[in-house]
């Protein structure tokens, strides 16, 4: 039936990947599994076909899959998970990680022809969400979750679901506010050009129409769209310092209450657009400051790494039990590639458990019967049985969470330039604000006021206050076109404070499960099996992967003498042949000039003859041996939870040996950064996983670092893409220019103030050149801090 | 020239239907996603054919 010809390799019809080993083949295409032939069938029976045509090969591979589903059935977990069920219907919404082109769309919304117990199906494309509505009496969550599963699209599980949280926490009024307040603006200025061009004396009646219509206006803009301002300086002046929003608030006060006198007695225009256009600009710049990369997640904790459900084991029955649930002393059974969910006794079976998420290590580690399992661990290996020692809110890893970095807010961190600078601002302001007053009070009462509220009004910094949100979000925009996605616009100036940077080892410098094991010179087949022994009874991660390098041995091979100093190496003897392996140190003499290499190097002794080595490598992210040029700048440190058999390799980065830790708990990760914080330096951590989480939070920027944005990654201030870490010192820099942009956009907004505040001082200022100067330097300070935000991404390469 | 009272009030009226339409759209989501309906309208909805196959 095939009509290629077997020399070809071609590419599965589903996933896109190499079609090897055997052919999967029906109608004329080709799969390379199973299992993705099993979902082009189920498609092509359904006459979804269609999922095709809008892109190539856009399925996910299906070749290996063994979901555990059953916890679904729990009732108290599907209540967690579901947003809403009665009788009939039932609606969730699922993070699919594998949505990622058109075709995708299209098929998750076509599911009711798959199932019609499915009513609705909308996907949102860059929250990778799915909305489900389905009939409860024909349907279970479980089915759902599977059908899902049979075309492809697995939905990531957790309890801790923070994409919705996070989408409800944007359903304030801002946006409301702003369109009230631009559509009065736009009203005003249109009621408002008759003022300014002038009135014959026979159309003084529009004046009072027009001037009382746009006294109404300002009610809605003042009371609804403004009164955040008013409330918040409120709330600063009782906590006794100085913001910019109180000078913003007295400016809308001041604002509006001239305006009302003035057209209410009939004795001028008012400052009406101006105030409209101030609220409306001010709010602009507060949408765009709230700009986030709202589809990635920056606030996880462990609860969306661990299971939904832990698998407890009862007198003579199996229930699936949420996590939170989970007591002391239960036993529960954890099956191959589940995470261990609480520190737990090791029972029945056969533990092989990966570290990774919690030390960084690597290598699988053996665990005997009796001994206790840290929380976090993934087995590896058949299904265990474990009694739960310690609540999961306790475990070692989740203590973390109780620790104060978790707990405290993360925006008032540093204070911002904008922050510093609107204190003296303020004052100053106030001084020239009652200096003029004084200067005109005793000679002219009523040009001693005018002069006071004009100063008011034209110092309201309305241009400081956009210069920020708009410099940072330009630069956000540029992060991201880069792959480098930050929370929010605060931490471009966190970033650029910072002095030292900290890195996790494993999974952020080098790539984790990435390292190649070479053997340099030759072994015979026997020696290859007694070197493999040796190093299958020893737990050191060089000899695990050598073991893993050389395939396990064959049974008839028995290890007779073995004796392991740490540090150092091995000694054995196994099936007569004496092997001695290790550091150069130990194997060699004491001075043998060891070749020098950049991997850790296990040299091999066999028979007394010295017979070669083997060179473990480490994968380095690229650019990472480029990190060495930071340490003109900052301070760098490693803190791995890895042993030190690097050390030798990323001294030419990170220099002298003091800079680099090794065998780091996740406590001793953290309490790392507060000891450098102590010593009043800025810190950047870049790690990856759940056992960098504590430092990422304690951390001045936390920044998160994954091959794949949409996984699980630990909550921090930004995430970036493993590909992007050879860019970082460009980051750096870049986040340096944006402050820059900043202080040129507060001499420009500066100087405009000067320009208002010589008319206003003077008591001359009229509503035409309030209403103009306010805009355009708006206008101004806008276009300046884009253009000149784009420019300093184009010198650092970023554009 | 009166009728400029009356104009102004036809025009502030019909501005404030849009805003009005405006919150509705707001208040039913329709701006929660602003990419995906951009992709779904090119998706055709072909007519099924598999029972002729």
């Amino acid at each position: 039936m095939s009509v290629i010809t077997p020399e070809t390799v071609t590419a599965c019809y589903h996933c896109g990947n190499d079609c090897e080993e055997e052919r999967y083949t029906i109608d004329y295409k080709q799969f390379c599994c199973h299992g993705c032939k099993e979902v082009y069938t189920i498609l092509s029976k359904s006459g979804l076909n269609n999922y095709y045509c809008y892109n190539d090969r856009p399925g996910a591979n299906r070749a290996k899959k063994d979901l555990q589903l059953d916890y679904l059935l729990e009732p108290s977990i599907i209540k967690d998970l579901v947003e809403y069920s009665d009788d009939d219907v039932t609606i969730v919404t699922f993070y699919i990680p594998h949505i990622h082109c058109s075709s995708c769309i299209w098929l998750l919304e076509q599911l009711n022809r798959l199932n019609p117990a499915i009513y609705y199906n909308r996907v949102d494309f860059l929250r990778k969400q799915v909305n489900i509505r389905f009939s409860n009496k024909d349907i279970d969550l479980k089915g759902v979750v599977e059908l899902l599963d049979t075309i492809g699209y697995e939905p990531l599980i957790s309890l801790q679901d923070v994409i919705k949280k996070q989408a409800f926490s944007r359903k304030d009024d801002l946006v409301r506010k702003i369109a009230v307040a631009g559509f009065c603006f736009g009203n005003v200025m249109l009621l408002s050009f008759p003022e300014y061009l002038g009135f014959s004396e026979h159309d003084t009646s529009f004046k009072y129409f027009f001037g009382w219509l746009n006294l109404v206006f300002t009610l809605p803009v003042t009371f609804y769209s403004g009164w955040g301002y008013m409330q918040a300086a409120y709330t600063t002046l009782k906590n006794k310092v100085l913001t910019i929003d109180f000078p913003l608030a007295l400016g809308i006060a001041v604002l509006f209450i001239r305006s009302w006198i003035e057209i209410a007695t009939n004795t001028g225009a008012g400052f009406v657009d101006t105030l409209c256009g101030l609220i409306f600009f001010l709010l602009i710049g507060k949408f765009v400051q709230r700009k986030t990369y709202y589809h990635l997640s920056f606030e996880r904790d462990y609860r969306s790494f661990f299971p939904v459900a832990v698998q407890v084991i009862e007198e003579n029955s199996e229930r699936h039990v949420p996590l939170a649930d989970l007591q002391v002393g239960q036993r529960i059974r954890v099956r191959h590639q589940e995470i261990i969910p609480a520190d737990a006794i090791l029972l029945k079976g056969d533990a092989k458990v990966d570290f990774s998420f919690v030390t960084g290590e690597s290598v699988p580690v053996n665990k005997t019967l009796g001994e206790v399992i840290y929380a976090g661990g993934r087995q590896m290996g058949g299904a265990i049985e474990l009694e739960v020692v310690k609540p999961v809110s306790q475990s070692y890893l989740t203590r973390l969470w109780n620790n104060e970095a978790f707990s405290r807010s993360q925006d008032d961190r540093i204070e911002t330039f904008s922050q510093k600078v609107s204190k003296y601002f303020t004052v100053v302001l106030l001084i020239v604000a009652v200096g003029s007053f004084a200067y005109w009070a005793p000679t002219d009462m009523h040009r001693a006021i005018a002069s006071l509220t004009a100063v008011l009004i034209i110092a309201c910094p309305c241009a400081l206050a956009l210069s920020t949100p708009f410099t940072m979000s330009a630069a956000l925009g540029i992060f991201d076109r880069n792959l480098f996605y930050l929370k929010n616009a605060a931490v471009v100036e966190q970033i650029a404070a910072i002095d030292t940077l900290v890195f996790d080892k494993t999974g952020t410098i080098s790539i984790a499960g990435g390292s190649n094991v070479e053997l340099v010179g030759e072994l015979s087949v026997e020696e290859k099996d007694a070197v493999s022994a040796v190093c299958a009874n020893s737990s050191h991660p060089l000899s695990q992967l050598i073991c893993q390098h050389l395939g396990s041995a064959s049974r008839d091979t028995h290890v007779t003498v073995y004796n392991e100093i740490s540090g150092r190496g091995i000694a054995a003897k196994a099936n007569g042949i004496s092997i001695k392996l290790g550091s150069a140190k130990f194997v060699l003499a004491a001075d043998s000039n060891a070749v020098a290499d950049n991997g850790s190097l296990v040299h091999v002794i066999i028979n007394s003859k010295y017979r070669g080595y083997f060179t473990i490598r480490h994968q380095y992210r690229e650019g990472m041996f480029e990190m060495r040029k930071l340490r003109e700048q900052y301070q760098l440190y490693l803190l791995s939870g890895d042993h030190n058999h690097e050390r030798g390799n990323l001294s030419s980065v990170f220099g002298d040996e003091n800079a680099m830790h090794f065998e780091q708990s996740p406590q001793d990760k953290l309490n790392f950064i507060e000891g450098l914080q102590q010593k009043g330096q800025k810190v950047m951590m870049l790690g990856d996983g759940l056992n960098d989480a504590g430092a990422l939070k304690q951390a001045d920027a936390g920044v998160a670092v994954t091959d794949n944005v949409n996984n699980f990654s630990p909550g921090s201030d930004a995430i970036l893409d493993g590909r992007s870490l050879n860019k970082l010192p460009a980051f750096l820099k870049f986040s340096k220019d944006a402050l820059h942009v900043i202080y040129g956009s507060f001499c420009i907004s500066f100087l405009y103030n000067l320009i208002g505040l010589s008319f206003a001082v003077t008591g001359r200022l009229s509503p035409v050149i309030a209403a103009i100067l306010m805009p355009v330097s708006t206008v101004t300070i806008i276009s300046f801090t884009s253009i000149a935000t784009h420019l300093a991404a184009k010198k650092r390469k970023l554009l | 020239m009166s009728i400029i009272y009356f104009l102004i009030g036809c025009s502030v009226l019909l501005a404030l239907v849009f805003l009005g339409a405006f919150f509705w759209a707001q208040k039913n989501g329709q701006h929660d996603d602003m990419y995906t309906p951009s992709v779904r309208i090119l998706l055709d909805e072909q007519p099924l054919d598999e029972t002729e196959k």
